[in-house]
């Protein structure tokens, strides 16, 4: 069986510069990698490029996902296969209400898998059960999607949409930035929900404390468009400890 | 091109005729109010692109058709189509036909005590009087050449009045049915709905099409709330896409009263609609919102006023325009403050979505301030699809063109989901689903 997500030289560009210089990955079905860095090495470039934006354009490399050509499918077709990215900034939908978002984008899923659509009634129900595994109520499900969201409540909503739409391959792009303790846990815990041998997350964080939460099977360390250091979830207190700076020679020697 | 002389002088004619043919035996004001509207209208003519009002609306192809009054001859309703425009409400109705009440289609029974709901007409005899004391009281002859034709052409439209701290829990319909016949033909209808004081209702207006021929509507609505009245106004047009459709809503605030009024523009080759609301009392509150949905060729100028006389009041606007095809939209947004009328506090917002590289927008904000505590603010935006929506939408497994409906309808649920009576809100959902799926 090919791994869930194979990242081979991956080189990317936005607006004509450079951000990743050949970037290799495995991840495999049941595992969680994290992948940290310093502020401009490229984790969100990586993060976006994997969901399809159109603003990152692929210079070198390949991304196979459960064995198929990942950069040869639409963002929507990426989704429909069951590849999530959980934003770090979650654009606002004027007039859209979750429910109604969700159950749109839950049934686009479900009609590619060849499972019946559901109407607004049984959608609630999926909703609401949803909404009580990972312990939330239903305020901000009639809302419309992200408008006037503060943060915290843009991150929680990324979240749900995770559990609703049921990914194989989850990455989830700096979703701790911005969280005090209580929504960091409560995220952290809908994450873990998630987590089986069958499913894999990345998750992209600038900081250790998200880690504590969601214990990492493998760290990487991103540093200028490469990633400089690989190891457990040792590699995450050590950088927490000496700082970014700390891999950067060894990335240049590399 | 300048409107001919004779095109004037087509319209003169109609009004001699208008006035020989029984409308001479009106009450002697209402005669010198048809007389002082064509008499302004000949002074006037029509509308030019040279002036500034008018500078991004050509009304040369309306000038350049003829058209004449209706004749009495009643053409044929279709049942369902009221039905459905109405979205099969039981609650009251008037249904007019080329600008006459059709009293067979109307409800009428089991109205709440204290609403006076019947035609314009009826009420001149009933109560002409009263009438006099409102009508063309607040939308003046002046406002533009089509409120002076309306005013030369008067004879009959809605009449609403709810007495002194009634409130009148279903929406009342008022439903305009055109029909174009051989000639073109040009309907005025004429509305007044008082809401006294502390006085509660919801008004709905429809004017549609009964055939695709061309004709010309020009309604004037005045709407007046005396203090502390409720108002809930909700105005459809979805005429054929041959129509002419002019129209000026002019609303009148007391003390203490909140209105609250959305206008859909759906139809019609060219439309304008002059929305001018004034707040003549402390603490007025007013919600004014629009949505326009074109497509083809269509164009759609909306003018809207508000004007804040006392102190202490609120206003937030808020239009938006979906254009597709060759469609274009104008918005001139006015919003005066009175010397005097401090603490104002307004808010105007103008959003355009262009479906297509051919579709236009205009936005113009027109701010006149003259108190010097206030709060103003506006804002407009024209431009496609945002992208990043666009894409965010297709990265939770939302096909493309699926994505570009959903924000399409987003931008006009954005409007609808504002209006607070459920059972007119969930009418006006369905309405634009069908419109955008069109």
């Amino acid at each position: 069986m090919p791994p869930m997500l194979e990242i081979t030289n991956l080189h990317v560009s936005a607006d004509g510069r450079e951000i990743l210089k050949g970037v290799d990955l495995v991840v495999n079905a049941g595992e969680v990698h994290a992948i940290m860095g310093p502020n401009g090495s490229g984790k969100s470039t990586l993060a976006q490029a994997l969901a399809g934006h159109p603003a990152y354009v692929i210079t070198q490399g390949s991304v196979r996902y459960e064995g198929r050509d990942l950069l040869d499918m639409d963002p929507e077709e990426r989704a429909q296969a069951g590849v999530f990215l959980a934003f770090q900034y979650p654009v606002a939908i004027r007039g859209v209400t979750n429910a109604y978002f969700l159950r749109s984008a839950l049934n686009a899923i479900r009609k590619v898998r060849g499972e019946p659509e559901l109407d607004p009634m049984d959608f609630i129900q999926v909703l609401e059960e949803k909404l009580r595994a990972i312990g939330w109520d239903d305020s901000f499900i009639h809302r419309p999607v992200n408008e006037g969201f503060s943060g915290g409540e843009k991150k929680r909503n990324e979240i749900l949409q995770m559990a609703v739409l049921e990914p194989k391959l989850a990455v989830l792009d700096e979703t701790d930035s911005g969280l005090d303790i209580d929504a960091l846990q409560t995220v952290a815990e809908a994450v873990n929900r998630l987590r089986s041998p069958s499913r894999a997350t990345v998750v992209v964080t600038h900081y250790q404390r998200l880690l504590n939460y969601i214990v990492p099977d493998f760290v990487h360390v991103l540093v200028d468009g490469r990633i400089a250091r690989s190891g457990d979830k040792a590699l995450a207190l050590e950088l927490e400890e000496k700082g970014y700076d700390w891999v950067k020679p060894e990335a240049a020697v590399a | 091109m300048t409107p001919a002389a004779g095109v004037v002088e087509r319209y003169l004619d109609e009004f001699r005729r208008f006035a020989g043919n029984g409308a001479g035996a009106a009450p002697s004001w209402l005669q010198e109010l048809r007389q002082a509207g064509i008499e302004r209208f000949a002074a006037v003519g029509f509308p030019t692109t040279r002036q500034e009002e008018w500078r991004l609306t050509d009304t040369a192809p309306l000038a350049r058709t003829p058209f004449t009054l209706p004749d009495a001859a009643v053409t044929r309703i279709p049942s369902e189509l009221v039905e459905h425009l109405v979205g099969g409400t039981a609650g009251a109705r008037l249904v007019f036909v080329d600008g006459v009440l059709q009293p067979e289609w109307s409800v009428r029974s089991g109205l709440p005590a204290g609403l006076k709901l019947g035609s314009l007409s009826d009420a001149l005899r009933n109560e002409g009087d009263w009438v006099a004391s409102h009508l063309g009281r607040y939308a003046g002859i002046e406002r533009n050449p089509f409120t002076a034709l309306n005013a030369a052409f008067v004879r009959d439209g809605a009449f609403v009045r709810v007495a002194r701290g009634v409130s009148v829990e279903r929406p009342i319909d008022l439903l305009f049915l055109a029909s174009g016949a051989a000639r073109g033909r040009m309907i005025h209808p004429r509305n007044l709905i008082v809401l006294e004081r502390e006085a509660q209702a919801t008004v709905v207006e429809t004017y549609a099409p009964l055939d695709a021929a061309q004709h010309l509507t020009n309604a004037v609505t005045e709407f007046v709330m005396e203090e502390g009245a409720r108002g809930r106004h909700v105005r459809i047009q979805r005429e054929s896409g041959a129509a002419f459709h002019m129209a000026t809503s002019q609303s009148y605030q007391g003390k203490d009263s909140d209105f609250s009024s959305c206008s859909l523009a759906f139809g019609a080759a060219l439309s304008r609609h002059d929305v001018h609301a004034v707040l003549d009392g402390v603490g007025a509150q007013l919600l004014l919102n629009g949505l326009s949905v074109l497509a083809g060729r269509q164009h759609v100028d909306y003018h809207t006023t508000i004007d804040h006389a006392r102190p202490h009041g609120e206003s937030h606007e808020l239009f938006n325009g979906i254009l597709d095809d060759h469609a274009r939209g104008v918005f001139n947004g006015r919003i005066i403050v009175r010397p005097g009328a401090q603490q104002t506090d307004s808010k105007q917002t103008n959003n355009n979505v262009l479906l297509s590289d051919t579709a236009r927008a205009d936005s113009q904000p027109q701010l006149e301030i003259y108190a010097d505590d206030v709060k103003c603010t506006h804002g407009a935006t024209i431009g496609p699809l945002d992208p990043n929506a666009l894409f965010y939408l297709k990265t939770r497994g939302v096909g493309a063109e699926a994505a570009r409906q959903l924000l399409t309808y987003g931008f006009a649920a954005d409007i609808v989901s504002r209006i607070d009576v459920p059972e007119v809100r969930q009418r006006l959902d369905q309405l634009v689903r069908a419109r955008l799926a069109a």
